[in-house]
């Protein structure tokens, strides 16, 4: 019966989510543009999918993967399991398992993550080949999987996030200054690609559920920030990895002549 | 002959979908049975969960596939050959407010914070008040990711360089963080990733790097990327604008 009624719930919310989009092609193309749909079939079999699809997502989501992260962060964060007493402030170096299971997460779901291969695949192409797809795609795992781990750290410790994004973004700028011209839009552009639509709800509950039982520790202050970071150091390890190529490049060079 | 390629289809693309969520299974349990030592919680819920996200993303991609996408690049391709800047400006930002408004991740994200505004007081705790707090957030990022591609689209007609617009922003940034309350900053920081993703991102790719290959003198690989980066950061600004209005 619950199910029932939040399916119902969920439905509707998705329709008139997806009203926006459905408005802005109709008009464009049918009345701006005086041309019919191509393939309308298959385009309304599809937005009926989108829908459906939506529906089940967001209740599984609701059901998996939010609860999921939420008690994973509440069991590794529990004084029982970190074996200290009560309320007592723990050194944040205890929480060792959070840090690892943060890694693992960010490292795991962006070497999988199907936009990262499209744009590593791009950048390969851009390139002339200096990017590895492998390459990029391992560096782009690695800024994310630090990012978490920096970022659980920062929840643990309480320290501001707007210190860690200032100095973040310094770094992304001085960077810019040094790197490659053509790989900065794309390195820039891979920050907003690795935070996809499994990884933000685990990584989102996993940073809720974190500072809900950390003592001392706000979800609505401290709980959130955990994207930003994972779309902050892939811009970084993306730049990085272009500079080091290159200085290898030139490098190989200045040995041949 | 038909119903079997079609079933065929179809369970090519659960395993797809299952193999994008398989790294993820793998972390999870390792921690529950080598670290924590704890039998899963409610594992039949986890379990009938996990597979509705697969069959929904499965079914979500495919159907973005067959509708959105091929339409979004015909329309995208055949605005920017029609020359008129106007609807060019206007569709852009229109497709960057629907897209956002729509997404998946923002959705939920959207829902966590209303209910983590609610249980720290921040706003009432009927769900009508943080339904609307939630409607709140996102109407603001779907505000934001649209003027963000307005203004990245312009940028690629008038060739501006990348970083000037990024600088100006995050600067910007800083001081909106100073100036706004505390309990929003956070959350607006993480709503410029949320946006981006399932469908915002092949989207506007498809637009930057399709008006950049029309347009004379720019480069597609210079000037067609870097849509997505002003609609990680615009969301920042307009999401912290919104919790100073309504804190």
């Amino acid at each position: 019966m619950d199910l029932t009624q939040s399916f119902i719930n969920i439905f509707l919310n998705t329709l008139r989510d997806v009203i926006p989009i459905a408005t802005l092609i109709v008009v464009f193309q049918v009345i701006l543009l005086r041309q019919p749909i191509p393939h309308l079939k298959s385009v309304l079999i599809g937005a009926v999918y989108v829908i459906l699809g939506l529906v089940f997502f967001l209740i599984g989501l609701e059901k998996a993967l939010f609860p999921l992260g939420d008690t994973m962060a509440k069991q590794l964060s529990d004084p029982a399991f970190l074996g200290t007493v009560g309320h007592e402030q723990v050194d944040w170096y205890k929480y060792y398992w959070i840090y690892i299971f943060a890694a693992l997460i960010g490292f795991s779901t962006t070497i999988a993550e199907p936009s990262l291969i499209a744009v590593a695949f791009k950048a390969n192409e851009v390139s002339a080949g200096t990017i590895g797809q492998w390459g990029l795609r391992i560096t782009v795992a690695f800024g994310v999987a630090f990012a978490l781990v920096l970022g659980a750290f920062r929840i643990i410790t309480g320290t501001p996030l707007y210190l860690y994004i200032l100095v973040g973004y310094v770094i992304v700028l001085v960077q810019t200054i040094f790197a490659p011209k053509q790989i900065i839009a794309l390195a820039y552009d891979s920050g907003g690609v690795t935070t996809s639509t499994v990884t933000v709800p685990l990584v989102a509950a996993l940073g809720l559920g974190l500072s809900s039982t950390i003592p001392g520790r706000n979800p609505a202050i401290d709980g959130f920030g955990l994207i930003a970071f994972a779309s902050l150091f892939p811009i970084i390890s993306v730049l990085t990895y272009a500079q080091i190529m290159e200085w290898k490049i030139l490098r190989s060079k200045n040995n041949k002549l | 002959m038909m119903i079997i390629r079609r079933a065929q289809v179809i369970l090519n693309k659960l395993k797809e979908a299952f193999i994008d969520l398989l790294p993820i299974i793998l972390v999870v349990s390792f921690f529950q049975i080598f670290v924590l030592k704890q039998p899963f919680p409610n594992i039949g819920d986890v379990l009938f969960g996990s597979f509705l996200v697969v069959l929904g993303l499965m079914l979500f991609v495919e159907g973005l596939e067959m509708s959105l996408f091929p339409i979004g690049e015909v329309l995208a391709q055949s605005l920017a050959r029609k020359g008129s800047l106007f609807w060019l400006l206007l569709f852009s930002f229109a497709l960057g407010f629907s897209t956002s408004i729509a997404e998946p991740a923002l959705i939920a994200v959207a829902d966590e914070a209303g209910r983590i505004a609610s249980i720290e007081g921040l706003i009432g705790e009927s769900p009508s008040e943080i339904e609307s707090y939630a409607l709140g957030l996102r109407l603001s990022v779907a505000f934001a990711v649209g003027t963000a591609i307005l203004i990245g689209v312009i940028r690629i007609l008038k060739g501006w360089p990348l970083h000037f617009l990024i600088i100006s922003g995050y600067g910007v940034v800083m001081i909106l963080t100073i100036l706004a309350p505390e309990q929003i900053i956070g959350i607006a920081y993480d709503t410029g990733g949320v946006a981006t993703s399932t469908i915002t991102v092949p989207l506007v790719t498809a637009l930057g790097v399709g008006l950049a290959s029309t347009i004379k003198g720019r480069n597609p690989l210079t000037d067609g990327f870097g849509l997505i980066a002003l609609a990680v950061m615009m969301p920042m600004i307009f999401v912290m604008i919104y919790g100073m209005l309504i804190f």
